[in-house]
């Protein structure tokens, strides 16, 4: 069952690298993480990759393989010809570090950013009361492993690095659309999504949703939702007039 | 190049290591206490092996079955542990698992609901009530994220007073230590390097909490990720610091058997909980066949009563898919000995005929995903094949059950890596409420420590010195591949002392762990410091060597069967075994002692608890004599 794969893979460190060759063997059932690692064994023992569960559960090994960002774990190499050759490179968005592994602190600057869970003063830890129904919502988005793959794919940050500060990118969106419908959060998200967190940017082409490899529809519903909330709330007569006001008393 | 003097160098009051459930309750416990907190993590921030557990965290809050408290969990846990356990643990672990569930939930996480909007609970093996906190089969990726957003809200209240997200809270992150530092007998902190750019790392910290996991990958097949390499457990014992218990591990009865890559990963517990049964290849539910004489009362002995189970748990016994985890795993082996197993070498586990396709796919939806595809399997429409997967160490440092301290001052430790509160075997569920339960406990722990503290320790130049030499040490070395060193050690745990060991194999396994010790002083690491996998696996062998010895040496000791320690030849447990403990330490740091000492008698209210009948099955005679005169 087993054979010799052609792979290309990454390697350099400090800005710096090229596709390297290597011809491998593949045995039935494997995923091309398994290929990496067999080659860190046998022929690059110094080759980078993060991977941690190896079951699509922690977000760890997010590559891209012949240009497609996906789990290095859950790509499976039945879903390759024999004779096809493999390319895998680290994810593009993000600065690389050494060969498939990426530094991806924009990632972590951007969930500090948001505003954490606010509950109402007064509710004690035991009290809460919430239906299924009402917290399916948000937990959909609460599947996220936090692979990073829909900041990586999204456009607007991909081929434009003057966009990242602007913009916090499909998972941080989706984190602020999931306390905006987490029944007991309080904080004010609307506005925040976009002044701070740049959901105007987004112009809904999907492509976060079709990397997941969570399946979440981070864009129908998670930001569009979002982008809805957030336009009633900006020509709400009554929010417009209060604003008015507000800023007159001021 | 770097020497003492110019290595990286941070100042905190607490140093947890591991980011998982237990490392990040410490954390954020010591650092609600007013703690400088560093956390410091191999992997990435919120990827540790926490993310992995599915099916729940169990306590007793009663939100399904008003009947439920803290008196059956620890009763429950008691039983699980043979009770071997450290009765105090298991009894602070039940008391105060609800507290920590529902502190979650005003950090933010979102458990799945019952009808009156209440946190729902789920059944799992060896628990009498529901009792799991969960969500679908994620909850430790709930857990983690959760626990992972509460350090950044604390970030966030520290950048409001202080104006830096990191005055009082910072994540290491992609950060390995490889020595803890002392001053006399106390830690004074602990020395590492950055995975990323191979330089070195120093924390001068007067209390240390480990919370590194365990030692899976020791093993072949196991459900652990590569991070599981018994750093904490390793660390404790060149600390100074004892480990109990290392004869007991669990080997998880269902993990994935096919395709060959993904042996080993787990199937959670909640298949058979929400209704999944073990077949063998004749179609027979063979569990019926496997109840112990000390569980016989309290498991169903007919399909229809454990079929009915389900729906009416006051008139029926439980089925006896749901037996504690070290006896399912001996029946799945058993069966597959004696040639009844499926074509892969596992049994079945079957939901397929049990739920309807759309209630598995809500209830264990990461299951679905992981057999379609990862082996192409359907589990709504086929049963899956399954064995027994190496998955947790009941073993580790020996604490004391209140401080999570060890016995070196300044040094704590919670969740896998300490021993004691699962005994010999640790029930489903009862891991995430142990992290929670014992890593604040640790956080307190260490808290509490450094207000005690006259001066802080102080790090000394000559230790720093020599763990700057292990660390490099490979790098200068041309000589064996350390993938290949760790597989022999993995192939050796796995066949020699695995689920079902005896004397011979045990005392081979510790020759060729003999001889490992010194292959691993010739491996050698090529390439650069900047994130060197290789190099890294190279410093990760001195510890998985050493805990594969302290698993051995008390494995050979143990002349019983108990929990997680099954003995060919010596079936059945002895009740004059039940309160010895084996512990673990060195004095050259290469070579483990093994030390028998007596485990302190249950407090008379909690032995209390239990029928006499069931004691009985446990207890020594002298043990029973006393009981009587408690409850008279």
């Amino acid at each position: 069952m087993s054979y010799k794969a052609k792979f290309r893979v990454w390697r350099g460190e400090g800005g710096e690298g090229k596709l390297e060759d290597f011809t491998v063997e593949v045995n039935e059932g494997e995923v091309v993480l398994d290929i990496i690692h067999r080659l860190q064994a046998t022929q690059a023992p110094d080759l980078a990759v993060r991977w941690n569960c190896k079951a699509g559960k922690c977000g760890s090994c997010s590559m891209e393989i012949n240009g497609k960002p996906r789990l290095g774990c859950m790509t499976r190499m039945s879903t390759f010809a024999e004779d096809e050759t493999i390319t895998v490179t680290p994810m593009r968005t993000f600065p690389v570090i050494k060969d498939l592994v990426c530094d991806v602190s924009f990632n972590y600057e951007k969930a500090r950013e948001v505003p954490s869970f606010t509950p109402p003063e007064g509710v004690r830890p035991g009290e809460y009361r919430m239906k299924q129904v009402d917290v399916e919502r948000s937990q959909e988005f609460r599947k996220c492993i936090e692979c990073f793959m829909c900041n990586n794919v999204c456009h607007v940050i991909r081929d434009h690095e003057e966009n990242k500060p602007a913009f916090s990118g499909p998972r941080y969106l989706m984190r602020i659309a999931e306390l905006d419908m987490h029944p007991y959060d309080v904080a004010e998200r609307k506005e925040s999504a976009q002044e701070d967190h740049g959901l105007g940017y987004c112009n809904i082409t999907k492509c976060c949703t079709e990397v997941c490899p969570e399946h979440i529809k981070i864009t129908d519903n998670a930001l569009i939702p979002m982008k809805e909330r957030v336009v009633d709330r900006k020509y709400d007569p009554l929010v417009w007039l209060g604003n008015k006001i507000f800023k007159r008393a001021k | 190049m770097d020497n003492s003097i110019n290595i990286e160098r941070h100042e905190y009051d607490v140093v947890v290591i591991g980011a998982g459930g237990a490392g990040l309750r410490a954390a954020i416990e010591a650092r609600q206490q007013g703690k400088r907190t560093a956390i410091v993590c191999k992997s990435l921030f919120g990827k540790a092996h926490t993310v992995m557990a599915e099916g729940g965290a169990a306590a007793a809050m009663g939100n399904v079955n008003p009947d439920d408290n803290w008196m059956v969990h620890f009763r429950d846990t008691m039983r699980g542990g043979k009770f071997l356990n450290n009765w105090r643990m298991a009894e602070l672990h039940a008391k105060e698992a609800p507290d920590r569930v529902w502190e979650l939930e005003a950090w933010g996480a979102l458990f799945d609901r019952t009808e009156d909007g209440k946190i729902s609970q789920r059944n799992f093996g060896g628990h009498e009530y529901p009792r799991l906190a969960h969500v679908g089969d994620r909850t430790g990726l709930e857990m983690i994220r959760t626990l992972q957003q509460r350090v950044v809200a604390l970030q966030q209240e520290d950048y409001e007073q202080h104006g830096d997200y990191e005055a009082y809270i910072k994540v290491f992150q992609e950060c390995t230590v490889t020595r803890l530092l002392k001053d006399g007998d106390r830690i004074s902190g602990a020395f590492g390097y950055w995975r990323e750019t191979g330089s070195f790392i120093l924390f001068d910290a007067p209390a240390v909490v480990l919370a590194t996991g365990g030692i899976g990958k020791s093993y072949v097949v196991t459900s652990n990720s590569w991070e599981y390499t018994g750093d904490g457990h390793a660390l404790a014992l060149l600390a100074g610091a004892n480990l109990i218990n290392m004869e007991f591990i669990q080997f998880h009865p269902t993990g994935m058997v096919w395709p060959p890559s993904v042996r080993g990963i787990l199937v959670t517990e909640s298949v058979r909980g929400d209704g999944g049964v073990l077949r063998n290849s004749e179609g027979e539910r063979f569990m019926f066949n496997y109840i112990p004489e000390v569980f016989k009362d309290q498991y169903a002995t007919s399909e229809e009563e454990a079929d009915r189970w389900y729906t009416d748990q006051a008139n029926n016994r439980r089925p006896p898919e749901l037996l504690p985890r070290d006896e399912v795993a001996r029946a799945i082996n058993a069966e597959v000995k004696a040639g009844r197993g499926s074509p892969q070498g596992g049994v079945y586990l079957d939901v397929s005929t049990r739920l309807p396709a759309e209630e598995i796919k809500r209830r264990l939806p990461s299951m679905y995903h992981q057999f379609k595809e990862l082996a192409d399997v359907d589990i709504t429409a086929e049963p899956m094949q399954v064995g027994p997967t190496c998955h947790y160490i009941m073993g580790g440092i020996e604490v004391e059950a209140d401080t999570a301290a060890a016995s070196v001052p300044g040094l704590f430790a919670a969740g896998e890596v300490a021993g004691g509160m699962h005994g010999s075997n640790r029930l489903g569920g009862n891991s995430l409420s142990d992290l929670l339960v014992f890593g604040r406990r640790a956080g307190a722990g260490a808290a509490a420590y450094v207000d005690g503290l006259a001066a802080r320790p102080k790090l000394s130049a000559q230790q720093i010195d020599a763990a700057r030499e292990e660390a490099l040490a490979p790098l200068e070395r041309s000589g064996e591949n350390p993938y290949e060193v760790h597989h022999e050690l993995q192939r050796t745990m796995n066949e020699l002392v695995g689920i079902i060991r005896k004397a011979e194999e045990i005392s081979e396994a510790l020759q060729v762990v003999e001889k490992l010790k010194e292959r691993v002083q010739l491996v050698g690491a090529g390439g650069s410091r900047i994130y060197n996998p290789g190099w890294h696996l190279a410093l990760d062998l001195r510890n998985m060597i050493l805990v594969s010895e302290c698993v051995a040496k008390a494995a050979l000791l143990r002349e019983e069967s108990r929990g997680g320690h099954t003995r060919d030849d010596h079936p059945g447990m002895r009740p004059e075994w039940r309160r010895k403990l084996l512990v673990c330490s060195t004095e050259d740091g290469t070579s483990i002692t093994v030390e028998e000492q007596e485990q302190p008698a249950m407090r008379g209210d909690l032995i209390s608890l239990f029928d006499r009948d069931e004691l009985s099955k446990y207890l020594t005679d002298e043990e029973m004599a006393e009981f009587d005169r408690i409850a008279k």
